[in-house]
């Protein structure tokens, strides 16, 4: 492959959607059997690259290389080797757990026989092997999910591209959806993925960018970006009423102070040593001094949160 | 690895099997509205009528139902159905992520539509035969010719599906299958309208479909039957083209 053996290879991807900017020239590669991550809040463009990726959505204009291949000319060669776990569910209503994994792999070309003993080792990784001649509709979110993710490894793709993954789960689905994908990773799977949780890309990715308004931020591993990008620490100030005016409190103490509307935020290496001076000067309701986050990279280069 | 665009269609095909193996009785359901008719009109009225051209009333309307119910099944699959998995049930969606392409999305659902007109038209034949309202050996041709019929109503259908937006637009498919139901020659010959109005039936696709079928189930088969088979075979391959197209624009943007 002429870009160095990466799986997707991105130079000025750019999507436009009409007079809207989607996706805004942006440069990325995905390397083989990692973990990356697109990060950043609804509307930043990364369903949007995620959907040229996979070879449903035409590029505007830039260059897009997906396992070598050019998604223009060879998409069905292309999505023949891909996973893919959409944003919303796409699951047959129609057909049964197990029916939904037959049908999907035969879209793949794979035979009945085959299909037969695929669909019960997937069934048993996302357990859901007692649900196999269920309909798909009764199922829980988390469910579907997984039966999702199931669906996506039948054709044993090289590579798995998953928007937003856990977005409308509770944390117990989530979990459980993560221990999965790790698994994947594990198993040497490559993935692509979406998220607007900190969390969830902290835990997931081993690479990331962070995405604002169609570009690209910033890009790196989760640890990389946060010691770059932010300070070791965070001290949280919350107040029973308005906030009280910060500014030159912590003057030459601290990195930064970031004003939310209900909290304020102090970057410090030494968040224990603010706790006394901010109690005496700004009186808070209450106080707590944490680790950085990629919460506070992005706060840090937008100057908005993810989850609004 | 390239894979011809439509080459994988029929895996749609397949997957409507897989949904109606469960529900076979919905589809059955369709078999009697032509025979409610044939009764109804055929023998019932048709006691009164006496004979056209020179055959029972029931056998001249016989092959004009066979020919709806070809039209009627391709067509309520090819709308409704259709409509519900391109717009709600997002089924095509998930098709499109695979090496399925809009042309196999298009020419899958017209062969299962198709396949739906069949089956009507498969069980109303035998009925009508077994009733001795098939006139000639030229009768076995009806059947390929109900799948012809089906062909170019399917591929009309599909076409007009990726318009609809609502239900309610399903008002307008109506608007147009029930006239051609009730004015495409179907209950008496041609020679009834006024020579201006017989040219505008005879664009009418069921009009053709009719025509063609009565020839085979009547033994009065010609060279001109191979127009009317042609002229449903270029609508049907002019509507899977648009849907073809419709589709990419709709789903993959």
């Amino acid at each position: 492959m002429p870009d160095g053996g990466a799986l997707i290879h991105a130079r000025g991807l750019t999507k436009r959607f009409g007079p809207l900017c989607a996706v805004d020239a942006i440069d990325f590669d995905v390397r083989k059997g990692e973990a990356f991550g697109f990060l950043g809040p609804n509307g930043a463009g990364k369903s949007s690259t995620m959907r040229m990726i996979g070879c449903v959505s035409p590029v505007t204009d830039g260059t897009l290389r997906v396992l070598g291949l050019d998604p223009l000319t060879d998409g069905p060669a292309i999505r023949g080797r891909l996973g893919v776990v959409p944003q919303m569910d796409t699951l047959d209503n129609e057909l049964t757990v197990r029916e939904n994994l037959v049908i999907y792999g035969r879209y793949f070309g794979l035979s009945r026989r085959e299909l037969r003993a695929r669909a019960d080792d997937l069934l048993e990784f996302v357990q859901l092997e007692e649900r196999a001649n269920d309909p798909v509709e009764p199922l829980s979110g988390g469910m579907k999910r997984r039966l999702t993710i199931a669906r996506s490894l039948v054709n044993d793709p090289e590579l798995l591209l998953l928007d937003e993954p856990t977005t409308g789960l509770d944390p117990q689905a989530r979990h459980v959806v993560w221990d999965r994908l790790f698994r994947l990773k594990q198993r040497g799977v490559t993935l692509v993925l979406t998220t607007h949780y900190m969390d969830e890309a902290e835990q997931l990715c081993d690479r990331l960018v962070i995405m604002h308004q169609g570009r690209i931020a910033e890009e790196g591993s989760p640890a990389e970006l946060i010691q770059r990008l932010s300070t070791r620490e965070v001290v949280e100030l919350r107040f029973a009423g308005d906030t009280p005016p910060v500014e030159g409190v912590f003057d030459g103490r601290v990195a930064r102070v970031e004003e939310l509307p209900d909290r304020v935020l102090l970057y410090t290496d030494d968040g224990d040593a603010l706790v006394p001076l901010a109690h005496e000067r700004l009186g808070p309701q209450s106080v707590l001094v944490r680790r950085s986050t990629l919460e506070d990279v992005f706060l840090r280069l937008t100057g908005r949160t993810l989850v609004d | 690895m390239t894979t011809l665009a439509g080459t994988r269609g029929h895996l749609l095909f397949e997957r409507n099997l897989m949904v109606y193996r469960r529900a076979w009785l919905i589809i059955f359901s369709g078999l009697f509205e032509p025979l409610f008719y044939l009764f109804s009109l055929g023998f019932g009225l048709g006691h009164f009528v006496g004979r056209v051209h020179g055959v029972t009333y029931a056998s001249y309307i016989a092959p004009a139902l066979l020919a709806s119910s070809a039209m009627n099944g391709a067509i309520y699959d090819a709308t409704t159905n259709v409509f519900w998995k391109l717009r709600y049930a997002k089924v095509y969606d998930a098709v499109l992520a695979t090496p399925l392409g809009p042309a196999d999305v298009a020419l899958g659902e017209t062969s299962w539509a198709q396949f739906r007109g069949l089956l009507y038209a498969a069980g109303f034949i035998v009925t009508a035969a077994s009733l001795g309202l098939v006139h000639s050996w030229w009768g076995a041709l009806a059947l390929p010719a109900a799948v012809v019929v089906g062909f170019g109503f399917a591929g009309m259908g599909i076409a007009a599906s990726t318009f609809i937006r609502t239900w309610q637009d399903f008002d307008l498919v109506q608007l147009v299958q029930l006239p051609m139901f009730l004015f495409s020659a179907t209950f008496y010959p041609l020679s009834v309208y006024p020579t201006a109005l017989q040219w505008v039936v005879r664009f009418s696709p069921l009009y053709e479909a009719i025509v063609l079928v009565r020839s085979f189930t009547l033994g009065t088969v010609g060279w001109t039957n191979l127009v009317d088979a042609g002229y449903l075979v270029v609508l049907g391959a002019l509507g899977i083209r648009l849907a073809r197209r419709r589709m990419a624009g709709l789903l993959l943007t």
